[in-house]
């Protein structure tokens, strides 16, 4: 037996670790205000929106709701819910395959300039999105793609997401060699030790980029605008927008609530992944 | 009829200095035999493995199983199955899904994959454990059912990687003994990798020593320990090491310090000018004694009690070799104490040749 002597009890206050506990706090606090001062508004009355900078109401107000829920342009919130929706729904599905395929080609199959080719594909995480935007537009205009949702989706099917091919990447050259070996001796080709082996153990990696794809294709608002004009085919986002500029006075009371529907969805899809994403870093079970 | 044969296969790692990992093989292992690729690390042994395994591409000469020259064909057409050192279970599915997953892909149907799983569990002991993810399984279970996956596909060869170099030195001697037993019921083909000659002398028929990427020696153990083919195999094999020292030689023998061994005739005649010669000799071919005209003294250095045997370490008093002599561990001597022993047998001694290491010897009847 090992005598293990108290540590004798500390009377003194650690100021330090007081000091650093408040910093974070106010800083919480400065990064939390916006969305509280959001949420708050978006139950302003319509006087109240603009004239007081008070954080809560004075009384309680639905009428932005009911403002917001009709829509823009005589379009549902539910048709821009669901056109949002489809739009990130295509992409997460575009990014999962094309990013997994082009992840395991790069991290597992041999082939010519397989070097260079992984080089030039990192250097795109570089190119800004406004240089090839106008390009990008010529051929689907050229497509006659233009006012669909396929120049926001088509791209996601062609790995052109360098970020997530590489990040895929990364995460499959940790899975031991000996995996694909083995499969290889029991029978399997390259796409059947992908799909059986590789994919399953991927599966953290696939599902931040999903998560990641789901939020930012949501949150777009740019390469929306510039290639969605029929208000039939508005995302959330670009309805929010129009709530600024449409009408001579500027409903800003609804677009608050807008603002607040338009978070839902991504704070539900992100509490319903984000468990994975820890769960799958601890699956490691090849060693003894 | 699966026997395997390496004819001087060679695998070649390009680069700015190509290395020949493993050089003009050649090797015929039989049917139903269990042949140990023993050797240090880097000798090639895994490459000669991997060769066969399809795993590793050959580069000269030419592998065959049976009769089918296996070169250039694919792993999955080559009917073998390999065990890993790291076992390489695949974490994502259970243990049946890992042991019946060679046969779900060549479509044995379902009733007959779950029959084949469950006759390999019973044989390994892993009945209970069928419905187990590798995770939750501890180091001696996932090695048998990286065993078990290799036996459910009954190929015509085995291949085994170090497949016991994840488990403690207990579960390592019982399953050193599992796998021979289980190899010699089955009767399949064997090859197995290791580097620690222990399991090479008590697991094969044979045993095959590479160094280099060349092949020393294939015989059986017995044969190796009492007739090394040259001064590497010599080292190689027992533990400890047997005592090599390069010594003078002189027209009435070597002269290991003020001890005259003698060397016959034919011994000489066939070292031609040399005038060195390295002489072998194992720890347990030294005797303690209490004091003999013919005998060598030694300064004690170090002594390992091991129970039934100590080894005592220590140097000769004139010239100062350094020499291992297995004792009895009742009556260890004590450190910087001056013992005398003997050579129990003069047919134990070991000759090489200084320069080449090969053995010379008369040819023994």
């Amino acid at each position: 037996m090992v005598a293990v002597r108290e540590p004798v009890p500390r009377r003194r206050v650690d100021w330090g670790r007081v000091g650093l506990h408040v910093g974070c706090l106010a800083a919480l606090l400065v990064m939390l205000y916006p969305l509280a001062w959001l949420i708050a508004t978006s139950f302003k009355p319509a006087d109240e929106v603009i004239s007081s900078l008070r954080l809560l109401p004075s009384r309680l107000a639905m009428s932005n709701y009911t403002t917001a829920l009709e829509g823009v342009g005589g379009v549902s919130v539910l048709r821009l819910i669901g056109n949002s929706l489809i739009i990130s729904t295509g992409a997460v599905l575009g990014n999962v395959i094309s990013c997994s395929l082009a992840a395991y080609a790069f991290a597992r199959l041999r082939f010519t300039l397989r070097g260079p080719l992984f080089a030039l594909m990192l250097a795109t995480i570089m190119l800004p999105q406004h240089a090839v935007l106008i390009p990008q537009y010529i051929v689907f205009n050229q497509l006659g793609m233009v006012n669909t949702f396929w120049p926001l989706v088509l791209p996601k099917f062609l790995a052109t997401d360098a970020f997530f091919v590489f990040l895929t990447v990364q995460f499959m050259r940790g899975i031991p060699k000996e995996l694909d070996e083995a499969a290889t001796l029991d029978g399997c080709g390259p796409f059947r030790t992908f799909f059986r082996i590789i994919l399953p153990l991927s599966r953290p990696a696939l599902i931040t980029t999903a998560i990641f794809t789901f939020i930012w294709t949501w949150n777009d608002f740019f390469l929306q605008l510039i290639y969605l004009f029929e208000p039939e085919k508005f995302t959330i986002t670009l309805a929010l927008r129009s709530f600024v500029d449409t009408s001579s006075q500027s409903a800003y009371g609804p677009m608050f609530a807008m603002s607040v529907i338009a978070l839902l969805p991504i704070v539900l899809f992100f509490m319903a992944f984000q468990r994975f994403l820890v769960q799958g870093m601890a699956s490691s079970g090849v060693k003894g | 009829m699966s026997r395997v044969t390496y004819h001087d296969a060679a695998r070649v790692f390009s680069g700015s200095s190509p290395v020949r990992a493993v050089d003009g093989l050649r090797l015929t292992v039989d049917d139903g035999e269990f042949l140990v690729l023993v050797g240090p690390s880097g000798s090639g042994k895994s490459t000669a493995l991997r060769m066969l395994a399809g795993l590793e591409e050959i580069d000269e000469g030419s592998v065959h199983i049976g009769e089918t020259d296996v070169t250039s064909m694919p792993p999955k057409a080559r009917d073998i199955a390999m065990v890993f050192q790291s076992y390489a279970l695949y974490p994502h599915m259970t243990v049946a899904e890992n042991m019946g997953f060679a046969l779900k892909l060549r479509r044995v149907p379902k009733k007959e994959v779950r029959e084949r799983v469950v006759e390999a569990a019973e044989l390994l002991d892993l009945t209970d454990y069928l419905d187990r993810k590798p995770r939750a399984l501890s180091g001696g279970q996932r090695q048998r059912v990286a065993m078990g996956r290799a036996i459910v596909r009954e190929p015509s060869v085995f291949l085994m990687d170090e497949p016991l170099s994840n488990l403690d030195a207990k579960l390592r001697v019982e399953t050193r003994a599992n796998i021979a037993a289980l190899q010699r019921r089955l009767g399949t083909t064997t090859i197995y990798v290791t580097h620690d000659q222990t399991e090479a002398m008590t697991m094969g028929h044979r045993v095959a020593v590479l160094a280099g990427g060349v092949l020393q020696q294939c015989d059986t153990p017995r044969e190796l320990y009492e007739h090394p083919a040259n001064a590497f195999v010599a080292g190689f094999i027992g533990s400890p090491a047997m005592n090599l020292e390069t010594v003078p030689l002189t027209s009435e023998g070597a002269r290991l310090d003020d001890l005259t061994l003698p060397v016959s005739r034919e011994v000489t005649a066939s070292l031609g000018e040399s005038s060195e010669v390295t002489v072998g000799i194992r720890p347990e071919s030294l005797r303690l004694v209490s004091d003999e005209p013919e005998s060598l003294a030694l300064r004690v250095e170090l002594v390992e009690e091991l129970g039934a045997d100590c080894l005592i370490h220590g140097r000769t008093a004139v010239d100062g070799k350094r020499l291992i002599v297995r004792a009895d561990g009742r009556r260890p001597p004590s450190l910087g104490e001056t013992v005398r022993v003997v050579i129990r047998d003069p047919g134990e001694i070991h000759l090489f040749d200084a320069a080449s290491g090969a053995r010379v010897e008369r040819p023994h009847p």
